[in-house]
């Protein structure tokens, strides 16, 4: 049940493109056909499945606070999660470069219809990020972190899949000449984003932690006048009473 | 510019408006729209990006000649890494409470696109002083458009800049809120920091027909 949550989540609430806004750059770059999209999404899936998997054991046995100890009891006060981000693009910059030789030698089809976009997966943040998030949001074993992997790497593909189908559509719309492009994308993108906070109300049945965080901000700024307010009503009432003595 | 040939300032110059990271080279999108809800953060994070960004560029331009072709990448990587681990480390100790507001986006800057671009496409061809300026150049473009967008978020969504409030006290309805204004909460949301950029990207091109596509 735990896994199921954790994918639907994955891909609708903290969709990487819509809640974080991870891998951008690709997303805009890549998106004006559906077929080059769909082959980045894919490859996005694969590198994703593969590397946050990785990462976890790494993170779960060398950089966390105390993550050492099972090389003996000495070790048990290291802490290297300093060196997070330098592991985690090592392991992913290795693990894109091993993809690819490996896709090279056993699907050389495959191999030419992703290109140059393999090689440019291990900048794109979405990669990292995928990594990072798995990371400070404290995944607990490895196979939720697999799930965690492929549900953002699909929510990632969700993503480019949609604004790419959509440019295809609007390039023969009455776009002004000045946000045609680029700037029609990033205000459709951002409707879309917009779109997918709706899905912030599915599963919210009885977990606090599954609110979306892109509501909080919005939360926080009314518990704040709430507080204010209910200051000054207390505050108020005092200086009645003490008028009333 | 005194100090500066006119070939060097046009490496400071460009990048903030023809030649925009940004807006036009369509690089480092990713941290510019999720952590813009607060001015400060936005300030916080160009500075970073312009320390990552300046040393960085002077560092592989120093080591271009002995950088072998097949691994550039990986070296590229380690020198952005160990420098964004430096920032890191740097917000940790002075400013806790906005690294938690910027949180992975901190680490995000090692995948920053601006940083790998420019090193592809100037550092590994040029001297180290003028890599520096065009490192700095494009950082600070960066800034700009990251400030403007921080700058109408959190004015218009909370009423403050900078943490300071400037149209008023929304709980006693003082200033503008006696009028009947209220916060635009929606500003705070990160689908509109695209939307701003949209924006932005249309009136830039707007203004220089030059930049209008197809």
């Amino acid at each position: 049940m735990e896994h199921l949550e954790l994918f639907f989540k994955s891909i609708f609430i903290d969709n990487m493109v819509f809640a974080t806004f991870l891998g951008m750059c690709s997303y805009l770059a890549v998106s004006k056909k559906v077929s080059t999209a769909v082959g980045l999404g894919a490859a996005v899936i694969f590198v994703l499945a593969i590397t946050v998997p990785l990462n976890w054991l790494l993170d779960q046995y060398i950089l966390q606070p105390g993550a050492l100890s099972w090389l003996g009891e000495e070790y048990a006060s290291y802490d290297l999660s300093f060196l997070s981000f330098i592991m985690f693009i090592a392991t992913i910059a290795t693990m894109v470069q091993l993809v690819e030789i490996v896709v090279e030698k056993f699907s050389p089809s495959l191999y030419n219809s992703l290109g140059i976009f393999l090689p440019l997966i291990a900048v794109n943040c979405a990669i990292l990020g995928g990594s990072l998030f798995m990371q400070s949001r404290e995944i607990e074993t490895l196979g939720l972190a697999l799930n965690y992997g492929i549900g953002s790497g699909i929510g990632w593909f969700l993503a480019i899949l949609a604004i790419a189908a959509i440019r295809e559509k609007i390039r023969y719309s009455n776009v002004p000449p000045a946000l045609r492009g680029l700037g029609i994308t990033f205000i459709i993108t951002g409707l879309m984003a917009i779109g997918f906070m709706s899905f912030g109300g599915m599963l919210t049945g009885g977990d606090e932690e599954v609110a979306p965080e892109a509501e909080s901000a919005v939360i926080e700024v009314i518990k704040e006048d709430i507080k204010k307010e209910d200051a000054k009503l207390k505050s108020d009432l005092e200086i009645a009473e003490n008028t009333n003595k | 510019m005194g100090l500066l040939s006119k070939k060097d300032s046009k490496l400071i110059l460009d990048p903030l408006a023809d030649n925009n990271p940004i807006t036009i080279q369509v690089l480092g999108i990713c941290s510019a729209l999720a952590i813009t809800a607060e001015l400060e953060a936005s300030i916080v994070m160009s500075i970073s990006v312009l320390f990552v960004l300046g040393i960085g560029n002077v560092v592989i331009s120093l080591m271009r000649n002995i950088i072998p072709s097949k691994i550039r990448i990986i070296v590229q990587l380690i020198v952005v890494a160990t420098l964004v681990i430096i920032v890191d480390l740097v917000l940790k100790a002075f400013a806790y409470e906005l690294s938690k507001t910027l949180s992975v986006f901190v680490g995000l800057i090692i995948t920053n696109c601006i940083i790998m671009g420019r090193f592809e496409a100037f550092a590994l061809g040029n001297s180290p002083w003028r890599s520096f300026l065009d490192g700095i150049g494009n950082a600070l473009g960066y800034g700009v458009i990251l400030i403007i967008v921080g700058f109408f978020r959190e004015l218009l969504g909370s009423g403050t800049l900078l943490g300071i409030p400037v149209l008023g006290d929304p709980i006693e309805k003082t200033g503008l809120y006696s009028l009947g204004y209220e916060n635009n909460g929606f500003m705070l949301l990160s689908p509109m920091a695209l939307i701003v950029v949209g924006i932005i990207i249309w009136i830039q091109r707007s203004r220089n027909k030059a930049l209008i596509e197809d």
